[in-house]
C-alpha cells in the first residue's frame, strides 16, 4: 500500500497543527460557529444529534495492521469502544469530544492517517473496488490511480468551497464494485479500439433527493491526462453549479440543466487550457504510484492440492463450508482466496466493529494477509490475500470473535446508515429496522435459497445508505412528525445501474419486517428456476409486489 | 485609508477606493463594478471588481490594461472566486489580484495559491489573523499559481 514520504508526513502534521489552532480559536471565540463549521467539516468533524461525529479517511479502503491497532486504541481511549464502517469505506467515531479531536488527528497522523476532506463541500475520499489488485476480472489495479487522485485532491486550493460535496470512484474491473454510476465523477479503466488502456469519464451520477445515473463525458481519455480532465470538470462545476439551493447544488443537477453536450463542451474549453500543462502525469509519476501496489510475496503452492484439501474440509464440516462459499471469493493467484468479514451479525448495528475486534483483525491481517485489510462500501472488511490452506484456521479465529457470520451477499448483509440513533439529519431510525429484518430472516439456509439480495436503508433523503440502488431500498420519511419508511424495488449498482421504483405509501417501523417478508414471499412464489430477486423483479415488474404488500394490510 | 495585506505584509491602499455600485459611472479613483468598467472607453490603468457569477470572460481582452482586479466574496462559502483568481493568472493577468469582502483569514493560504496577492477583509480587525494564516503549509501536492509544478514533478 502507499507509504508516506517526508512530503506527505509534513503536510499531514501541518494540517493537525492548523486544525488544533483553529479549534482553539473557535473555543476562544475568535471564529464564529458558522466560520468554524466548514473548517471542522473538512477535518471530518460533524456535530451530530448526541455528540460530535468524526469521520476518518480510509483512502480507497486500505488499512494496515498498525493503523487498525491505532484505531482500536482511539476508539477505546477517546470513544466508547467501537467504530463504524461507512458506505464510502471510511471509519466513523460516534462519541469523540470536540476538544480532543486535534489529539485524535495527531494520533492518526502518527500512523499515516487523517480525516481530511471526509466531509464538507470539497472533494471527498476516492473509493474503489474492495478486491482491487486480487480480483480475477480486473483489467488493471485501480489503486495507483486512486492514490494519484488522492494527492491531487488533498488541499486542492481551488476546490475547497464547491457548491456541494464531490465524490469520485474508480473502477478497473468487469463487474463494477465501486458504484461509479452513482458518483459525481466515475472513472472507469477501459481499452480503446487500438487496444490502448485509458479512462472513460462519467459525471453527474448521484443518489440523494434526485437520484441520477452518471453520463459519459469522455469515452476514452489518455491516462496522462487524468488530472487535467478532472480539473476541467471541477472548474465548470465550481463556477456554474448552483449555490442558491443546497438541494440543487450537486453536479448532477448542473449536468442535467446544461445537457451533457453543453457540459462536455464547457469542460473541453477548460480542459484545453490545462491539457499538456504541468499537471499532465509523467511516466515517472505513474510508475512511482504503481510501485506501492506491487504483488506481495505470494507463496507458490500446488493449487490443485489445496483446492482438493479445501473441498475435503468443506465436506467434513458444513458450517465451515457455507462460510467458504459465501464469505470468500476467487483470487487471481492460484492457492489464494479473498475473505470477506461480515460486520452484519444480528444484534449489532450494521458496520460496527469494537476495539477488541479491531485488534483481532490487526492480528489476523498480520497472520494471514500480509498485514493489510480493506473496508468495503457494503460496510464489511476484506482480508484480500489468504492462502487456501489457512482458511480453516482463520475461520476458527473469526468465529470466536463473532466475525464469521456467513451472510455476505444475502438479504441480511444489508447496508444501513447510522440514521436517527446518531444522525441529526435523520427523518427516522434505520438501525432498529435493520435489526428487525435481520432477526426475522435468521434461517441461513432460507437466506441462501433466496440468493443475492441487496437491501439498503437510509434514514433520510441524503441517501448515505444508498437506498436508491438497493434491490430493495428503504428510506426513512417524516409523516406528520412520526417516523415512517418508504420502500422501493429494483435498484441496482452494477454496470447496468438502475434506480429503484417506489412501491407505494410508507409503513411504520413495526410493519417493516412483515413488508419485507411479503416482498420476499412474492419473489419466492414468482421466481422461475434459478432467477435472482432482481431478475424476477425485472421480468414481472412492481405490480405483483404491490398487490401482495398492500392487499392484506388494508 | 484602507488596510489590507499586500505581498505578505500589512499595507494601506489609497490609490483605489471601494466600489460605488449605485453610481452610473465609477467615480474617479474608485474600483469599477463590471458594468461600470465595461462602459469605460479607456481601460488603461483601470480597476474592476468581479462578483460571483460574473466570471472572468469579459476581462480577458483587457488583461494588460488592468491595474487591479478585485474578486468579491460576499460570503466565505462561495468558492467561485478561487477559480476566477486562478484562471486570470493562467490567462496571463499580472496586475494586483485582490480578495475583498467576507472571506476568512483561514482562506488566505488557498487564495494565495490561486494567485491572489492582496487581501482586504470587510472587517479590518481580521487582518492580523490573515497574516498569521499566510503560510500554514510548507508545500502542496498540486500545481498552483505560486508553485506551477505539481509535487509529482518535484518529488525527491
Ligand atoms: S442518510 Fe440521512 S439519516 Fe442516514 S446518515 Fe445520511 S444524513 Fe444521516
Amino acid at each position: 500500500m502507499y507509504v508516506y514520504d517526508h512530503y506527505d508526513q509534513r503536510l499531514i502534521d501541518e494540517r493537525v497543527a492548523q486544525f488544533r489552532e483553529q479549534t482553539q480559536r473557535y473555543l476562544a471565540g475568535g471564529l464564529s460557529e458558522a466560520e468554524y463549521l466548514p473548517l471542522r467539516l473538512q477535518n471530518g468533524l460533524y456535530v451530530q444529534r448526541l455528540a460530535p461525529m468524526l469521520r476518518i479517511a480510509v483512502p480507497y479502503g486500505l488499512l494496515n495492521s498498525t493503523q487498525l491497532r491505532k484505531l482500536a486504541h482511539i476508539t477505546r481511549h477517546y470513544d466508547k469502544g467501537y467504530a463504524h464502517v461507512s458506505t464510502r469505506q471510511n471509519i466513523q467515531l460516534n462519541w469523540p469530544e470536540l476538544e480532543e479531536v486535534p489529539d485524535i488527528l495527531a494520533e492518526l497522523a502518527s500512523v499515516q492517517m487523517h480525516a481530511i476532506q471526509t466531509s464538507g463541500n470539497c472533494i471527498r475520499n476516492t473509493t474503489t473496488d474492495q478486491f482491487a489488485g486480487v480480483a480475477r476480472d480486473e483489467r488493471e489495479d485501480p489503486r495507483p490511480w486512486c492514490e494519484i487522485i488522492r494527492q491531487w485532491s488533498t488541499f486542492h486550493p481551488e476546490f475547497a468551497f464547491l457548491p456541494r460535496k464531490f465524490k469520485i470512484a474508480v473502477c478497473a474491473s468487469e463487474e463494477d464494485r465501486a458504484a461509479i454510476h452513482s458518483h459525481d465523477i466515475g472513472v472507469e479503466l477501459v481499452t480503446n479500439a487500438q487496444g490502448e488502456s485509458g479512462f472513460r469519464i462519467l459525471a453527474g451520477g448521484g443518489l440523494g433527493r434526485t437520484p441520477v445515473i452518471g453520463s459519459v463525458v469522455w469515452d476514452w481519455v489518455e491516462k496522462r491526462h487524468l488530472l487535467t480532465c478532472l480539473e476541467a470538470i471541477l472548474r465548470v462545476y465550481n463556477q456554474h453549479g448552483r449555490r442558491d439551493n443546497k438541494f440543487k447544488a450537486r453536479i448532477k443537477i448542473l449536468v442535467k440543466a446544461m445537457g451533457i453536450e453543453a457540459f462536455r463542451a464547457a469542460a473541453e474549453r477548460e480542459w484545453a487550457a490545462l491539457k499538456d500543462g504541468p499537471s499532465t502525469l509523467t511516466d515517472e509519476a505513474i510508475e512511482h504510484a504503481k510501485s506501492f501496489f506491487t504483488a506481495p510475496a505470494y507463496r507458490s503452492c500446488d493449487a490443485a492440492t489445496s483446492d482438493a484439501e479445501l473441498t475435503a474440509l468443506c465436506q467434513a464440516d458444513p458450517i465451515f463450508a457455507r462460510w467458504v462459499e459465501h464469505n470468500t471469493v476467487a483470487h487471481k493467484v492460484p492457492g489464494y482466496r479473498a475473505v470477506s468479514i461480515s460486520l452484519k451479525a444480528t444484534g449489532y448495528a450494521p458496520g460496527d466493529v469494537t476495539d477488541g475486534q479491531l485488534e483481532l483483525l490487526a492480528e489476523l491481517a498480520d497472520d494471514y494477509s500480509f498485514g493489510e485489510i480493506r473496508t468495503t462500501h457494503q460496510q464489511n472488511m476484506v482480508l484480500a490475500d489468504v492462502e487456501i490452506d489457512a482458511l480453516r484456521g482463520l475461520w476458527q479465529r473469526l468465529q470466536q470473535a463473532g466475525l464469521a457470520t456467513p451472510n455476505i451477499g444475502t438479504l441480511t448483509d444489508l447496508i444501513c446508515c447510522p440514521g436517527g440513533d446518531y444522525c441529526s439529519l435523520a427523518n427516522a431510525k434505520s438501525i432498529p429496522v435493520a435489526e428487525a429484518i435481520q432477526a426475522r430472516f435468521d434461517d441461513l439456509d432460507y437466506l441462501y435459497d433466496l440468493g443475492p439480495i441487496e437491501l439498503n436503508i437510509s434514514g433520510c433523503m441524503n441517501a448515505c445508505g444508498h437506498h436508491h440502488i438497493g434491490h430493495i431500498g428503504v428510506l426513512g420519511v417524516d409523516k406528520k412528525g412520526a417516523e415512517f419508511y418508504q420502500v422501493s424495488l429494483g435498484g441496482s449498482q452494477s454496470k447496468d445501474a438502475s434506480l429503484g421504483k417506489i412501491l407505494g405509501p410508507s409503513f411504520s417501523q413495526e410493519e417493516m419486517p412483515d413488508v419485507i417478508g411479503r416482498i420476499i414471499d412474492t419473489y419466492v412464489d414468482l421466481r422461475q428456476e434459478e432467477e435472482t430477486f432482481l431478475q424476477t423483479y425485472n421480468r414481472v415488474g412492481i405490480d405483483p409486489f404491490k398487490e401482495r404488500v398492500y392487499a392484506s394490510s388494508h | 485609508m484602507q488596510a489590507l495585506i499586500k505581498d505578505g505584509k500589512s499595507a494601506t491602499c489609497d490609490r483605489w477606493a471601494p466600489v460605488q455600485a449605485e453610481a452610473e459611472q465609477a467615480p474617479a479613483g474608485h474600483i469599477a463594478t463590471l458594468s461600470q468598467w465595461q462602459a469605460l472607453a479607456d481601460k488603461r490603468d483601470s480597476a474592476v471588481q468581479i462578483e460571483p457569477g460574473e466570471g472572468i470572460e469579459p476581462l480577458l481582452e483587457h488583461l494588460d490594461a488592468l491595474e487591479l482586479v478585485a474578486v468579491s466574496f460576499p460570503v466565505f462559502t462561495d468558492g467561485r472566486g478561487f477559480s476566477y483568481g486562478r484562471e486570470l493568472r493562467e490567462r496571463g493577468y499580472r496586475g494586483e489580484l485582490r480578495a475583498v469582502g467576507h472571506f476568512l483569514p483561514d482562506q488566505v493560504y488557498y487564495l494565495r495559491r490561486c494567485g491572489f496577492d492582496a487581501f482586504q477583509f470587510a472587517d479590518e480587525s481580521r487582518l492580523e489573523e490573515g497574516l498569521r494564516q499566510y503560510q500554514v503549509f510548507s508545500d502542496a501536492y498540486q500545481a498552483s499559481i505560486d508553485q506551477p509544478l505539481p509535487l509529482f514533478r518535484r518529488r525527491a
